[in-house]
């Protein structure tokens, strides 16, 4: 079987399109994967939540963020725009007091920081809060 | 990562029965996130504390998993019920292994 140079070219062209293809849709995806293993493909209501984060972060390396879900069993918190979506899930147990947390975070750039609750009763909720970041948190 | 690694934890010494207490932690660890190159070019391995937990008298309080997007020197705060004397434990999880604990005396009176 011969090749001339358009088929050669065309095949390379449909190679590299091939492999590209499945890494991009994997880091694009994982974020909305995440928050569907977490829920188990559960709808997630607005409200019941509280998301503190600040608007504009100067550095990214150090994000304060809290949040409170009253009636809560767990809470996960993600960066929609990390390379690693995921950043913290907190799991409230039987001495708990109200239930809050607040911890510092890394993000590489602007972007939404969204925070799911899983409720006492099966529920979940969501808030997110968009994040202004002046310097990239992820090195590289 | 098991060199200079220091817990630090902010308790009350005293509460009243049923009160709910807020605790803060830190503890010094560089949480390497996997994503950072080194002067070669070369990707400097993920190392990070990766679990945190804390425990009164063996009841839990929190616990929490931890991703490399998690700050250099993780710090938590969160709110304990402390219904009666007893000991809050804090234990941290790294990814090498290593664990490393700290321990408050709460005292109701």
């Amino acid at each position: 079987m011969e090749f001339n140079r358009r088929e050669t070219l065309a095949l390379g062209l449909g190679a590299a399109a091939f492999v590209a293809l499945p890494v991009r849709f994997a880091a694009a995806a994982t974020g909305d994967e995440m928050i569907a293993a977490f829920t188990g493909g559960a709808a997630v209501a607005d409200g019941g939540i509280t998301l503190t984060a600040p608007e504009i972060a100067e550095n990214g390396n150090t994000v304060p963020v809290a949040v409170s879900a009253e009636g809560a069993s767990s809470v996960m918190i993600l960066a929609m725009g990390n390379p690693t979506p995921g950043i913290a899930t907190f799991n409230f147990g039987e001495a708990a007091g109200a239930h809050t947390a607040s911890t510092r975070i890394r993000l590489a750039g602007t972007q939404d920081v969204v925070a799911i609750a899983k409720m006492a009763d099966g529920s979940f909720a969501r808030a997110s809060s968009t994040v202004k970041v002046t310097i990239g948190g992820c090195g590289g | 990562m098991a060199d200079g690694v220091k817990p630090r934890v902010k308790a009350p010494s005293k509460a009243a029965a049923g009160e709910a207490v807020v605790l803060k932690t830190l503890i010094s660890h560089t949480m390497e996130s996997g994503q950072r190159k080194n002067k070669d070019g070369s990707l400097i391995p993920r190392s990070i504390i990766n679990r945190f937990t804390c425990d009164f008298n063996g009841k839990s309080v929190i616990d929490v998993e931890m991703h490399p997007a998690i700050s250099t020197n993780p710090y938590f705060e969160f709110e304990a019920v402390i219904p009666e004397t007893g000991e809050l434990k804090f234990t941290w999880y790294d990814d090498d292994g290593s664990v490393y604990e700290d321990a408050k005396q709460v005292t109701v009176g």
